[in-house]
Order: C-alpha cells, then sequence, then structure tokens
C-alpha cells in the first residue's frame, strides 16, 4: 500500500512489462512456457498494481492528479519524469494493463506464423509499456517517447506475424504482400503525424516562459492566453495532426483498415482498444487545455470531421467483404463519435468521450478476438463464406452477436452511452460554438446509428445465420477453448456492466472533466 | 438503496385522492428487474430444468400478473401515483436514472404486460414444444416481456430508451428465431432498422427536452410543462414531432408500417405477445405519457394535427391491405396497424382515455386472435387460408374464440371492442367542434368508414378460415388444453373487457388512469353519445353483412380472390401501395450496393492514392538525397521477413531500430530548426 504513497506505484504499472520484456530476452529461445510464464506474470503484476491504484484512488477528487512522482530527469532542457493520473486517464490505464492481460491469454496456443514467441512477446510487453507510460506521463518529452515507443513493437508485429496474402494495390507495379503494405503505411503515417506534434511539443516548449514541458505548468500559461493567436494556431494544427492520425480522423485513417486486417489477432485487439485512445486521449489531456482558445476555433472543423468519419465509416463498412477489415472500419465512424463528444468542449461531451474510448477498447477488442479466433478455424474472412456460424460453433457465434450488438450501441451495453453522450452534448455544445453546426452534427450521428445498426445486423446475417456451406462439412470446427473464454470473460462482463453501471467509468471522469472544462473554458 | 426512494413531491390537483401507494408502489422496480433476472437464469440453467426454463418463464410473468392486478385493484380503490428513482451515474449537470413510476397509466400497462403474458407465455409451452431452441426461445420471450415492462415503468426518458431499444432487440431475436432461413432474417432485420430509423427521432426528441428542462425524469418534464416553462415551449413542436416519429416507428404508423407484417416470420406466440402487449403498444404509450405536452397549446399541441392525419391514414389505408391477405397471420397484422392508426388518431384527437382504452381492450382480442390463428397453423401447417377453410368443426373451441374475438375487433355490442371503439369515434366527434376542425369532422368519417373495413376483413377471415370445405393437406385437430385455455381466458376477457368503462354508468376506467400527479387536460365523454354508438354499430354490422355476401358461400376457395379484383385498387392492395418497394429501391439498395462501394472505392482509389502518392514522391526524394538510403533499408527489410529465418524477429529488431533511430534523430533535429523559424517570423 505504501508503494502509492511514495510514488512509484504507477512507475511500477509502466516499468513492469519492460523489466518482463528483459528477462523474456535472458531466456533461451527454446524455453516457450517460461516465456510465457514470465510475460503473463509481469504484465498481471502490471494489472495488479492498477487495480490496487483504482482501490487507492481519491474519488472526491478526481480532478486532481494522484500518485505522482516530479523526478529531475534531462535537465538541459527542463524536461522532468512527472507522472500521475486523473480521473480522465485512471480508467484508459486499467483498460490498458487488462488488454495486455487478456492478449497474452488469449495468445497462450494461438501463436501466427511464424511462431517465435519469444520475440512475439518481448514485443508485447515493449507496448505495455508504451501505451501504460502515455496514459501516466505529465511531461510532453516523457509523454512522447512512450507515445512513439508504442510504434515500433506493433510495426514489427504487423510486419512479421501479419497477413501474408499478397494484394494488387493502386500505383503499384507488383503485388505487394498485404503484412509489408500495410506495416510500412501504418509506420510512416503515424511518423508523418509525430513529427509535427513534436514540433508543436517543442513550439509550446520554446515560448513558454521559463521552458517547460510540464503539461500542468503549459495548461496554466495556456489559459492565460500565452499561446494565443496565429503561434497558438499553427501549433494546435500540429498537434491535430499528430492526434488525428492516431485516432483516426478521417481523412487520415487509411492506415487504419490496412493495419488492422493485416496485423495478428492480438495485434489487431491491442490496436483497436489502445492505440486508438492514444490520440483522443491527446487531445483531452494536451490539445484542450493548453490551448483552449484554438480549440474553440477547431471545434466546428473537428466537429464536422467526426461525423464524416461517422458516416463515411458506416457506409464503407457495408461495402466490405472481409471481416476483419469490416470490424476495422467500424472504428473509424465509433472514434468519429469519440470526437464529437470532444469537439463539443463540455464536460457531457468529453465524459462522453472517455466512457467512449472505454468501450470502444472492451467492444472492438473483443470483436477482433472472435474474427482472429474464426480466422484461426475457418482459414477465411471472406464473409461471403461464412455463414452458419452460430450452428458451428454456437460459443462464439452467440458472442459475436452479442458482441456486435453492443457495438451498435445497444442500451443496456457498453456502447450506448459513448454515443448518447455525445449526441446530447453536441445538441448543446459550449457557448460560443456554433449550433447550426453542432445540431446538424447531432441529427447526422444520430442517422450514423442506423447505419452502425445496418451493417452489424448484415454482418451477423451472412457470417451467424442460414445455414452453413457444405465447404465447411466434415472439417473439425471446435468451439471456444479455455484460453479464448478465459480471454473474453472479462470482457464480456466489462461490456455488460459499463452498461448497465456506466458510473463504473463516470464516477472516475464526471468531476476531472467538469475541472478541465471549468478551467479551459470556464464553463 | 432505501435512501434512494424518492415519493413524488409533485402538487397533485385531480383526482384529489392519489396516495402514495405504500410498500406495493415502492417495490415496484421489481415487476422489470423480475423477469430480467429469469431470463438469464434461463440461458443459463434453463436447459437442466424439468420444464426447460419455461418454468421460470411462466413464473415472471405470473409474477408480473400478479402485481399488476394487484395494483389494477388499489388503484381502483384509491388512485396511486409514486415515483422512485436511484442514480446511476452522474454525467456534467446530468443524472442518469433507474427509476419506476407507479400511476394509473404504467399499472394499466402492468397488468395487461402481465396478463396477456401470462396467456401466451402458457400458450407457448404447447406451441412451442419441440423446437430445436426451446430454452433459448422461452429467454428472449422473458426478455420481450422485461424489456417492455423497463419501457413502462421508467420514470424518465433515458431509461425508455433503454426499454424501448431493448424492446427492439428482443423482437429482433424472436422474429428471427428460425434464423435458418434468410427470409426470417431479413423480417427480423426490417424490424429491428425501421425502428432504428424512427429512434433516430425518439433520441433526438429526448435529448432536446431532457437538455432544455434539464432533468430527463417525466416528472420534472410534466412539472415544467404544467408550469409553462417558456424554454421548453421554444422548442415544443420539433420536439414533439421527434418524440412522435419515435413513437410511429414502435407503433407501426405509415410510413414506418413496414416491418409489422413482416414480423410474421416469428412463432405465432411472438406476434400475438408483439400486437397485444408488448412492442406496439410502446409508441401509444409514450404519447399517453408525454399527453399534457402535446396536449397544452403552449406546448407540442400543433403536433396533433400531424399526429391525427398519421393515424388516419394508418387506420384506413392499412386496414384495406388486411381485406388482400391470404396469409391469416397478415391479416391480423395489418389489423393490428390499422387498430394502432385508431389509437394514434384518439391521442390526436386529444383523448387520451379513449386511446389507451382502446389499447386495453385491444390487447386482450388481438393477443387472442393472434392464439387462435397459431392454433390454426399449428393444426393445418400452413399460414395461408387458402389451405384452410371448414375448421368449425374439428376445431370448436378455437372456432368460438376466434369468433368472440372477431366480433370484439369488428366493435359488436356489447363486447370490448365497441366500447372503445365508440369512445375513440366519440371523442374524435367531440375534437370537431372543439380545436379540431375540418380535419377532426373528415377523419371521423374515415374512422367510420375504418369500422366497416374492419369488419369486412374479420368477416372474410373467420368464413375463409372456418367456414366452407377444408382445402388443406394436414389433419387438423383442436389444440392442447394448454394452448386452449389461454384462448379462452382472453375471449373471456375480450367479451367483457369494455364494461370497465361505460360512459355515463361505470367510468372505473377513466378513473383509474387520471391517477397521474398532473391533470391529463383530455375529455372524455360523460355519457354515451346514441346516435354515434348507432352509427359505429351499424356500420360494423354492415361489413359482417357485405363479408357475408361474398364469402360465405364458396368460402375458402381460390375464386374468393377474384370476386376482389378490382381494377388499380386490387393492384394497389397486393403491391402494399408500393411502399416496401419503395424503400428498398430507393433506400436500402443503393445504400447497401452503389453507395456503400463508392465510398469504399474512395478510400482505396482517391484517399490512399493520395497517401501513395504522397509516400511515392517522398521515397523518389530520399532517392535523390540519400542516394538510396531509404530503398535499401525497406528492401532489407522484406528480405529478412521473406526470408522467414528463425532470427528474424532478433535481428530486425536490433537492425532496423537503428535505421529508425537514426531517422528519428534527422527528424528531430530537423523540426527544432522548423520550430526556431517558426517563433522568429511569427
Amino acid at each position: 500500500m505504501e508503494m502509492f504513497d511514495g510514488g512509484w506505484g504507477l512507475s511500477l504499472i509502466v516499468f513492469l512489462p519492460l523489466v518482463g520484456a528483459g528477462l523474456v530476452l535472458l531466456l533461451p529461445k527454446r524455453q516457450e512456457s517460461a516465456a510465457k510464464a514470465i510475460a503473463l506474470l509481469f504484465t498481471l503484476g502490471s494489472l495488479g498494481a492498477s487495480v490496487l491504484a483504482v482501490v487507492r484512488f481519491d474519488f472526491d477528487a478526481t480532478e486532481q492528479f494522484q500518485f505522482g512522482t516530479d523526478l529531475s530527469w534531462i535537465s538541459a532542457i527542463g524536461s522532468r519524469y512527472h507522472i500521475g493520473i486523473d480521473g480522465i486517464s485512471m480508467p484508459l490505464l486499467v483498460l490498458s494493463t487488462l488488454m495486455t492481460v487478456l492478449a497474452i491469454v488469449y495468445s497462450w496456443n494461438h501463436w501466427p506464423e511464424p511462431h517465435n514467441p519469444k520475440a512475439f512477446l518481448v514485443l508485447l510487453l515493449l507496448l505495455a509499456t508504451g501505451m501504460n507510460g502515455t496514459f501516466v506521463a505529465l511531461d510532453l518529452v516523457l509523454f512522447f517517447i512512450f507515445f512513439e515507443l508504442v510504434l515500433l513493437p506493433m510495426y514489427f508485429m504487423i510486419g512479421i506475424w501479419g497477413d501474408r496474402t499478397k494484394i494488387r494495390l493502386p500505383g503499384f507495379r507488383r503485388e505487394v504482400e498485404t503484412r509489408l503494405y500495410a506495416s510500412i503505411k501504418f509506420f510512416l503515417f503515424t511518423l508523418f503525424g509525430s513529427a509535427f506534434m513534436l514540433l508543436g511539443f517543442l513550439a509550446l516548449y520554446f515560448k513558454s516562459d521559463p521552458h517547460t514541458f510540464d503539461m500542468a505548468r503549459l495548461a496554466e500559461a495556456g489559459q492565460m492566453g500565452l499561446f494565443d493567436g496565429t503561434f497558438g494556431a499553427w501549433v494546435f494544427a500540429a498537434l491535430f495532426l499528430g492526434f488525428a492520425v492516431k485516432v483516426p480522423m478521417w481523412p487520415l485513417h487509411t492506415w487504419l483498415p490496412d493495419a488492422h486486417t493485416a496485423a495478428p489477432t492480438v495485434g489487431s485487439v491491442l490496436l483497436a482498444a489502445i492505440l486508438l485512445k492514444l490520440g483522443s486521449y491527446g487531445f483531452i489531456r494536451i490539445s484542450l487545455p493548453i490551448l483552449p482558445q484554438q480549440a474553440q476555433d477547431w471545434a466546428p472543423v473537428i466537429a464536422v470531421l467526426a461525423v464524416i468519419a461517422i458516416i463515411y465509416g458506416s457506409l464503407a463498412c457495408l461495402a466490405q467483404t472481409d471481416l476483419k477489415r469490416l470490424i476495422a472500419f467500424s472504428s473509424v465512424g465509433h472514434m468519429g463519435f469519440v470526437m464529437l463528444g470532444i469537439s463539443t468542449l463540455t464536460d457531457v461531451g468529453i465524459n462522453a468521450a472517455v466512457i467512449g474510448m472505454v468501450a470502444h477498447g472492451v467492444i472492438t477488442g473483443m470483436l477482433f478476438f472472435l474474427a482472429g479466433s474464426m480466422q484461426h478455424r475457418y482459414h477465411t474472412r471472406e464473409i461471403a463464406r461464412l455463414g452458419g456460424n452460430m450452428k458451428l460453433m454456437p460459443v462464439i457465434g452467440g458472442l459475436l452477436a452479442f458482441t456486435a450488438m453492443a457495438s451498435l450501441g445497444l442500451p443496456g451495453l457498453a456502447g450506448f452511452w459513448g454515443e448518447f453522450m455525445a449526441l446530447l452534448g453536441s445538441f448543446n455544445p459550449l457557448d460560443g460554438l456554433s449550433l447550426t453546426v453542432f445540431r446538424s452534427a447531432m441529427v447526422a450521428g444520430a442517422i450514423g446509428t442506423v447505419l452502425t445498426a445496418g451493417y452489424m445486423l448484415w454482418m451477423l446475417q451472412r457470417v451467424n445465420l442460414g445455414e452453413p456451406s457444405d465447404e465447411w462439412s466434415g472439417h473439425d470446427l471446435h468451439d471456444a477453448d479455455g484460453f479464448e473464454l478465459a480471454a473474453w470473460v472479462p470482457l464480456v462482463v466489462a461490456i455488460f456492466a459499463i452498461g448497465v453501471f456506466p458510473k463504473i467509468v463516470f464516477g472516475a471522469t464526471n468531476d476531472a472533466v467538469s475541472e478541465l472544462v471549468r478551467r479551459a473554458f470556464g464553463g | 438503496m432505501i435512501a434512494g426512494f424518492i415519493a413524488y413531491a409533485g402538487e397533485i390537483h385531480e383526482p384529489a385522492h392519489l396516495v402514495d401507494g405504500g410498500v406495493l408502489a415502492q417495490y415496484a422496480w421489481l415487476i422489470p428487474l423480475v423477469p430480467l433476472v429469469l431470463m438469464f437464469a434461463i440461458v443459463f440453467f434453463g436447459k437442466r430444468l424439468p420444464y426447460k426454463g419455461w418454468e421460470l418463464a411462466e413464473a415472471s410473468m405470473l409474477f408480473v400478473a400478479i402485481y399488476g392486478v394487484a395494483l389494477l385493484v388499489m388503484n381502483a380503490n384509491e388512485g396511486i401515483t409514486h415515483e422512485g428513482s436511484i442514480e446511476i451515474a452522474r454525467i456534467g449537470s446530468y443524472t442518469i436514472e433507474w427509476g419506476w413510476v407507479v400511476d394509473g397509466l404504467s399499472i394499466m400497462m402492468y397488468a395487461v404486460v402481465g396478463v396477456v403474458g401470462l396467456a401466451v407465455f402458457t400458450y407457448a409451452k404447447g406451441y412451442m414444444e419441440g423446437d430445436s431452441r426451446y430454452t433459448w426461445f422461452f429467454a428472449a420471450f422473458t426478455l420481450f416481456a422485461g424489456a417492455m415492462l423497463v419501457l413502462v415503468s421508467s420514470a424518465n426518458m433515458i431509461q425508455l430508451l433503454v426499454g424501448w431499444e431493448l424492446v427492439g432487440l428482443a423482437s429482433y431475436l424472436l422474429i428471427g428465431h428460425y434464423w435458418e432461413d434468410h427470409s426470417n432474417n431479413a423480417a427480423a432485420i426490417k424490424a429491428f432498422l425501421t425502428n432504428k430509423i424512427a429512434d433516430v427521432g425518439l433520441v433526438i426528441g429526448v435529448i432536446i427536452v431532457g437538455v432544455t428542462v434539464g432533468s430527463f425524469r417525466f416528472g420534472d418534464i410534466l412539472s415544467a410543462v404544467s408550469a409553462g416553462d417558456s424554454a421548453l415551449a421554444q422548442v415544443a413542436f420539433w420536439a414533439g414531432l421527434a418524440l412522435f416519429i419515435g413513437a410511429m416507428g414502435k407503433s407501426a404508423q405509415f410510413p414506418f408500417h413496414v416491418w409489422l407484417p413482416d414480423a410474421m416470420a416469428g412463432p405465432t406466440p411472438v406476434s400475438s405477445l408483439m400486437h397485444a402487449a408488448t412492442m406496439v403498444t410502446a409508441g401509444v404509450y409514450l404519447l399517453g405519457r408525454m399527453f399534457p405536452f402535446y396536449q397544452s397549446d403552449l406546448f407540442a399541441a400543433d403536433v396533433k394535427t400531424w399526429i391525427i392525419i398519421i393515424g388516419s391514414i394508418t387506420l384506413f389505408a392499412m386496414g384495406l391491405l388486411a381485406l388482400v391477405q391470404d396469409d391469416l397471420k397478415r391479416v391480423l397484422a395489418y389489423s393490428t396497424v390499422s387498430q394502432l392508426g385508431y389509437m394514434t388518431v384518439a391521442m390526436g384527437a386529444g383523448a387520451y382515455t379513449a386511446g389507451l382504452f382502446h389499447l386495453f381492450t385491444h390487447a386482450f382480442f388481438k393477443g387472442l386472435l393472434f392464439l387462435c390463428a397459431g392454433s390454426v397453423i399449428h393444426a393445418v401447417h400452413s399460414n395461408n387460408m387458402s389451405d384452410m377453410g371448414g375448421l368449425r368443426k374439428p376445431m370448436p373451441w378455437t372456432y368460438r374464440t376466434f369468433l368472440a374475438g372477431s366480433l370484439a375487433l369488428a366493435g359488436i355490442f356489447p363486447l370490448a371492442g365497441f366500447w372503445s371503439k365508440d369512445e375513440i369515434l366519440a371523442s374524435i366527434s367531440y375534437d370537431a367542434g372543439h380545436g379540431g376542425g375540418a380535419i377532426a369532422s373528415v377523419v371521423l368519417w374515415i374512422a367510420i368508414a375504418g369500422a366497416f373495413v374492419t369488419a369486412f376483413y374479420m368477416a372474410r377471415a373467420v368464413y375463409l378460415t372456418f367456414f366452407g370445405e377444408y382445402q388443406g393437406q394436414a389433419h387438423p385437430h383442436e389444440s392442447p388444453r394448454v394452448m386452449t385455455y389461454p384462448m379462452i381466458g382472453l375471449a373471456g376477457l375480450s367479451i367483457v373487457g369494455g364494461f370497465v368503462n361505460v360512459p355515463g354508468l361505470f367510468t372505473g376506467f377513466t378513473e383509474w388512469l387520471a391517477a397521474r400527479p398532473l391533470p391529463m387536460g383530455d375529455h372524455h365523454a360523460e355519457s354515451i353519445d346514441f346516435a354515434l354508438a348507432a352509427t359505429g354499430l351499424l356500420v360494423a354490422l354492415a361489413g359482417i353483412a357485405a363479408g357475408t355476401r361474398v364469402w360465405r358461400r364458396d368460402a375458402a376457395t381460390q375464386r374468393e380472390r377474384d370476386r376482389f379484383r378490382v381494377p388499380l385498387l386490387y393492384p394497389l392492395l397486393e403491391h402494399r401501395y408500393f411502399v416496401d418497394d419503395l424503400y428498398r429501391v430507393a433506400l436500402t439498395d443503393p445504400i447497401k450496393g452503389p453507395v456503400a462501394r463508392f465510398i469504399d472505392w474512395t478510400n482505396t482509389y482517391v484517399i490512399d492514392a493520395v497517401v501513395n502518392a504522397f509516400g511515392a514522391v517522398a521515397k523518389g526524394l530520399a532517392r535523390v538525397v540519400y542516394g538510396g538510403f531509404d530503398q535499401r533499408g525497406i528492401d532489407f527489410v522484406v528480405n529478412a521477413v521473406a526470408g522467414g529465418t528463425n532470427e528474424a524477429g532478433e535481428m530486425l529488431r536490433r537492425t532496423t531500430t537503428g535505421r529508425v533511430q537514426q531517422y528519428a534523430g534527422a527528424l528531430f533535429g530537423g523540426a527544432v530548426l522548423l520550430v526556431v523559424g517558426l517563433l522568429i517570423f511569427t
């Protein structure tokens, strides 16, 4: 219990996986079970510590950064090892540590080719440190390092363990392997965004007086109006590019369907569940508090792009023939609701965004798990060849139906609150924002929910229902195994629990968000 | 939890003797909760139980029926209003709550859902015998009833929305119960999506009202209405219209009616419950719950014109469609749509009691008619009346109860439908003289004509099914008692159900429904308008006479169709006014097909083309600047991975991270330069 008061509990959450990665690296390659055990142990430790953090968290002061550590780090540029969590980052941190554990449990006996669990686990643990670190960092340099740290392991996961089918792409003379195209596209796209983001961070550093990378101090300076004017507009644009690629916002989303489709199952799960949230979290944690004036100028643009993403993503889903690509495209629409919530700059909208992020994490993570398991059995993702899955694998089929319902925003399940509250927020955005834009966005977003329901139900009909095709008769299609269920049951419980009792998330976020909005926008 | 109970503390105007309801009202949250909990019990343990989970489903309905009737009796003695809420979450200045309302309106719904549900669940035990997904069916069926109870018990609009969509989910599961056949799945999806489109209206309406009032509680919203809240008055028209669009979806009003006839793909007990007590009544219920909002001139009174017009189109046009159906269940389905039109018209005419009274009586006779139809279908293994005929003799109880239900539906004195339909006619007639104007006068004639059509198509159904020669292949027999007893029970209620509200003699139902915290401001007849009642009755009798003349003699032969081949009208009816086709051709097909494919095309060939071109340009530049550094780096990755050596991962990690560090280093340096430039120039 002392560790949190002493201020090193959060560091434990962040770096336990890294230590695990080091240990796994030392193991001989043959000792696969030992590598798995170490990885599981260290991520479980990280999860346990984050649960302990929740237990010790002071829910009466969610707006304050708790369990903080602020140590001198790179003194030359005044960058400090400053970490801490408030009500906004706490749910995301727990989501991140949970998903990592589930990913390892799931991959226990589901190794994508070319096998090599040791290397895979090292990358996974590295990824975990990057993800956890991003959610606790309160210093821009630290944030940037963790944010970028995530990139490499995911790049290799896609590039090495990804889909090997060759595809023909416009503008390419030869056929390329899906995984290579996707991994390089993912890497360069994100790097492109983060180069601008770094630019923005540096600009903030040089403009602040005294020079600092500290988020809290920059926010104070920003709220005093230090970054107003053209300077702020450029900086906001730079940060916007960095975060918008990650979310991803339309039209910067095209890396996502490729990366998700090509990635191995666990990679897709973490990509959808956590990595996308780094972008939207960056908006809430960095862009809005530090550049409140520019946020208000940009809000209508973000809202319009978010609504385009909702409609565009849903329509694109309707055209997909590949199950995994369909789920991937659904993220574009769902993250559109998250961004719509953020763009309202109200407490309701940002709360909606955070619960939407958590819900999308568990729901889409679950969908990718299921899609992966189905591909593992059918050796195809082509929707047209599937069908009657309910007959062949009732458990997986039932879970797919359940999760699809959650994904289309059924009330009583996790996805509802983010969508509904985002629409509620856009009816009444921050004072001074265009009511016409936001109310039109509300109507368009509500129509988007119909399209979402449409593609999800048509997907279910073609994949789950009807009679299975003769192709599968005689195949040994076993239903969910123990490891799969162990990885999925927590997600099902979470989807249900958040849906029935959203206070699980709102209880942490509400005061923190209200305070953030009050300070930044006086709302 | 007890601390969470908050009794309603608003002003009470009329009637003066409202009480809180005591323990029974305080624990009314059990009404939706018990079915929902038992639903999970059925899913997890149902298969191990002696009756495969049916007993839990039946127990939940028994509980609701007893609880509902007990409240009904209590409410008949002393009007009850109670509202309790438990906070679930706070978000900004809004509170999300789980609440329950116990007042005249919700009590009536509890009792109807419980009683009809009990009958249908009992019947379903016999009907579903031998079904491959028997346990699952009862789980979904219990969810269906439970979701409806969540809806009607809700004390706030967000919970209403939750119940609303859960009803939609349950209907999707039940309509698509036989999911091996894709035509059933198509029907299930059609139901879900049509409702979802209308729900856009509901969601927007809920948001407008909730945000404007600052609370989602019906109590607070209606208090604001009663206090003449000016902010709410400003948005009232749009909010009222949006909420009505939501109601149109669930209550299958034109042009959202298309899902209900297709919903016949589900097992017949589902149709019975769906058309009687759950789902389709939700829209009318919502209009009843928000009634003062529509009734007050300050607020959404203008929407009432739309409501009455939509209702009258629905009641007449859909009634005609029932005339040309061969599928017995579809006859009843279009009849339901038409009767829902009557209820909607009543709401539009400002007659709260009349609309809900028809909901009440309709629940009994329409539930009954579907059970009878199921009994017939069970016996002849076909839905089509062309395979029936002459069933009066082999199925005496089905015949008698179906006849009772048909007469009640046709509005024949003194059965239940007569009283409620008369009440609606009276209310339209009143409205025509008090603000409804010419529209209400026209609607009155449409409603009377609709009564003729109703009697006409029910006569057709009775003759084609039970008279003449048997046309089918199977050997029909009367259904088992587990099915006939519920039918007889509902037949009893269809016969006597109307006596709870006889203007001038016994106005119990009116008073029961009036047990609301605030006055409804509706109008209801103080005494019977004998002229109007006689007109209604004569028109209905004329419909039966006409039906008898057309279908009595050579019933149940294919020739009946030819008798009705009125040029122009018949093709129009046979194609359901082309509304379904229009939606398919103009809406779903293009969106699913060309539009979606175009969007996907732009993704690959427009946005991605830009991205790839960008990449190519950068690569070219890199080749020039770094003399192939980039090219070699990428090729190296390609080769290493393609080689698939055991150490691929390790090697890649080491070598390429080095490259990326260099790259990042260059990037960092460049960025610093850029920022310095930026600072100098701004």
